[in-house]
């Protein structure tokens, strides 16, 4: 029964001492070898979780807990943990065991928080489906023919399967909430600057934003809550006040001002996913929300604004894989220029090089304005329309991908068709703004369909309180997958 | 209407598409090894996505300032002082190949 609690309903068991962190973790390290035909997760350590556990019992015995104290948290392969096997879902980092902690993974520690596992992952957070994994791909715990979504496709299906109680996850363009949505889960991204991006491996520096993925919005609040804050460490960290999220969960919605942007209900939104997203609209108006209609008027440039960006900042990024300092080297190369190419052929897969490759293009000499520099003034007209309908407005709302999870092996021959399951999400990370995926239903094939929330910057509160009022009068977020309830 | 314009702009006259040439160019510049037969399914596949960006081309965005950052803000600024200490046992514990301290790559001056 433990696997079908929340993060707050654990906590609870924990302080009453009904049940002990090391028989919680012990209890998901067993579920995790139960399921391992999802391929949710890249490593476990049986050993370093429970050795966490045990010191978390002791917390709890010293009255020293934590909401998170003693909770087994599933951690994407993305965010480096010291003394752990990190990949980042790639094969040049199949021998990286980190010398540190990720400041993410050190404030979850510091909380008590256990690391359960790393979890499965597009190569280098490249990807929407988590295909493009050197580990292989994870499978959907709703329909294990189809994908989980991506990037962070393992932290999704192990929430989703209750191979965790929750997660983490990064979004640079969509990949903590179009996961969450194929696997009908909560999956928030703060705003640009909230959580610290110190030891969490780069792809797009300016975009990258880590955040929770959960059962439910309060589990969400209360996971921000120990991830958010100023990191002298990471020189995009904002310093702007953290609040306790849980604080303002349970806020009236009266005269909340909805708004609907017209380019995310046009052509191309799979019909049954747009009537679940109007169905969890309704139920808001039932809450007492208005409703604006507002217009996005460049949101259709930020795809192609996106795969230019993204992929410059990554080929700078990944420029550090030289097989000089760690990770792979290949075995047999010439010349220092023969090592650099023969590593980086061998340890990267098709999709980074291909982003490497439009990225290096993008920024070459004679091209740099035509790409670089146009794209930069695209994502200010893109950002300049949010700024434009919040003044009418202080949510936005929209499906979080025009589909449901598409079958394995469906789009992994057109980058172009994978690109565009981000059409929704890209936009805000662009803009920097916070965006969370909240379950709102299913499609007439039992598959989960995300409802997306946008925010002001560092509304992350108001997006959460949206988000929990919404799951207090629905159940769609306690909904499991048969084959692992 | 989103998706219809954005296949739209994968033209057929392969106008922003790169060649061979161009492909082992950048290959070189990325440092990527890439065999005959990649070169041809790279030069396919990097001209879709060439296809997909030049749909940024449609609109007009002279004198609109570049962003380079979600916030506008600029990098703070700390004191020019030593906080780091001395770890590289520990990083180089991790290097492919080390000798008194040094990383080891192939001769680089003769």
């Amino acid at each position: 029964m433990f696997h079908k609690k929340t993060i707050a309903e654990l906590s609870g068991d924990l302080a009453k001492k009904t049940c002990s962190s090391v028989e919680l973790t012990a209890g998901f390290l067993d579920r995790i070898e139960q399921h391992k035909d999802l391929n949710a997760y890249i490593t476990v350590d049986r050993d370093q979780a429970l050795t966490q556990a045990r010191e978390a019992d002791v917390m709890i015995q010293h009255g020293k807990a934590t909401a998170l104290t003693g909770i087994p948290i599933a951690q994407k392969d993305i965010f480096c943990t010291q003394g752990m096997l990190t990949t980042c879902g790639s094969k040049i980092l199949s021998n990286f065991i980190s010398p540190y902690d990720a400041t993410l993974i050190a404030r979850l520690k510091q909380a008590g928080a256990v690391v359960l596992g790393k979890t499965n992952m597009d190569e280098f957070a490249m990807g929407s489906s988590n295909e493009t994994s050197f580990y292989g791909p994870v499978k959907n715990p709703w329909d294990t023919s189809r994908v989980p979504g991506g990037s962070s496709g393992g932290s999704a299906a192990a929430t989703a399967a209750r191979l965790a109680p929750a997660a983490t996850g990064t979004d640079t363009g969509g990949s903590i909430r179009q996961p969450a949505a194929f696997c009908g889960i909560t999956g928030l991204k703060p705003s640009y600057g909230r959580v610290s991006r110190f030891g969490m491996i780069a792809f797009a520096s300016s975009l990258d934003q880590a955040g929770p993925m959960t059962q439910s919005a309060k589990d969400a609040a209360i996971l921000l809550n120990a991830m958010a804050g100023f990191d002298d460490k990471d020189s995009t960290s904002s310093g702007i006040a953290v609040p306790d999220f849980t604080e303002t969960l349970n806020h009236d919605l009266q005269g909340l001002r909805i708004g609907l942007p017209e380019e995310f209900f046009g052509e191309g939104l799979n019909s049954e996913v747009a009537s679940v997203v109007e169905e969890a609209i309704g139920e808001y108006k039932k809450l007492g929300a208005e409703i604006v209609k507002v217009s996005l008027p460049n949101s259709h440039l930020a795809v192609p604004c996106y795969y230019v960006l993204a992929p410059a900042e990554a080929s700078s990024n990944l420029s550090r894989y030289d097989g000089v300092r760690y990770g792979l080297r290949a075995q047999e190369y010439g010349d220092l220029i023969d090592m650099y190419q023969k590593t980086r052929a061998q340890g990267f897969g098709d999709e980074v090089k291909r982003r490497i490759m439009i990225g290096t293009y993008a920024l070459s000499a004679g091209y740099y304005d035509a790409y670089y520099l146009k794209a930069q003034q695209l994502r200010r007209l893109i950002a300049e329309d949010f700024n434009q309908v919040f003044e009418q407005c202080d949510v936005l709302m929209g499906p979080t991908s025009p589909t449901t999870a598409f079958k394995l092996g469906d789009k992994t021959d057109d980058p172009v068709a994978m690109y565009l399951n981000d059409i929704y999400t890209i936009s805000v990370n662009l803009a920097g703004l916070p965006g969370i995926s909240v379950p709102a239903g299913f499609d007439s094939q039992g598959l989960p369909v995300g409802l997306q929330i946008i925010g002001k910057y560092f509304d992350e509160a108001r997006l959460l309180n949206v988000a929990h009022r919404y799951q207090m009068v629905t159940d769609w977020h306690r909904r499991m997958p048969k084959e692992y309830a | 209407m989103v998706i219809c314009a954005l296949q739209a702009s994968t033209r057929p006259d392969g106008f922003m598409s790169l060649d061979r040439d161009d492909v082992i160019k950048i290959a070189h510049l990325a440092r990527l090894e890439l065999s005959e037969q990649e070169l041809d399914v790279y030069t396919q596949s990097l001209s879709r996505i060439l296809g997909l960006i030049e749909q940024m081309n449609a609109v007009d965005t002279t004198g609109i300032v570049p962003m380079a950052h979600p916030r506008d803000v600029s990098l703070r600024l700390r004191e020019d002082s030593i906080t780091e200490t001395d770890q590289r046992e520990k990083y180089q514990a991790i290097a492919p190949a080390v000798e008194a301290g040094l990383y080891l790559v192939p001769r680089v001056i003769e």
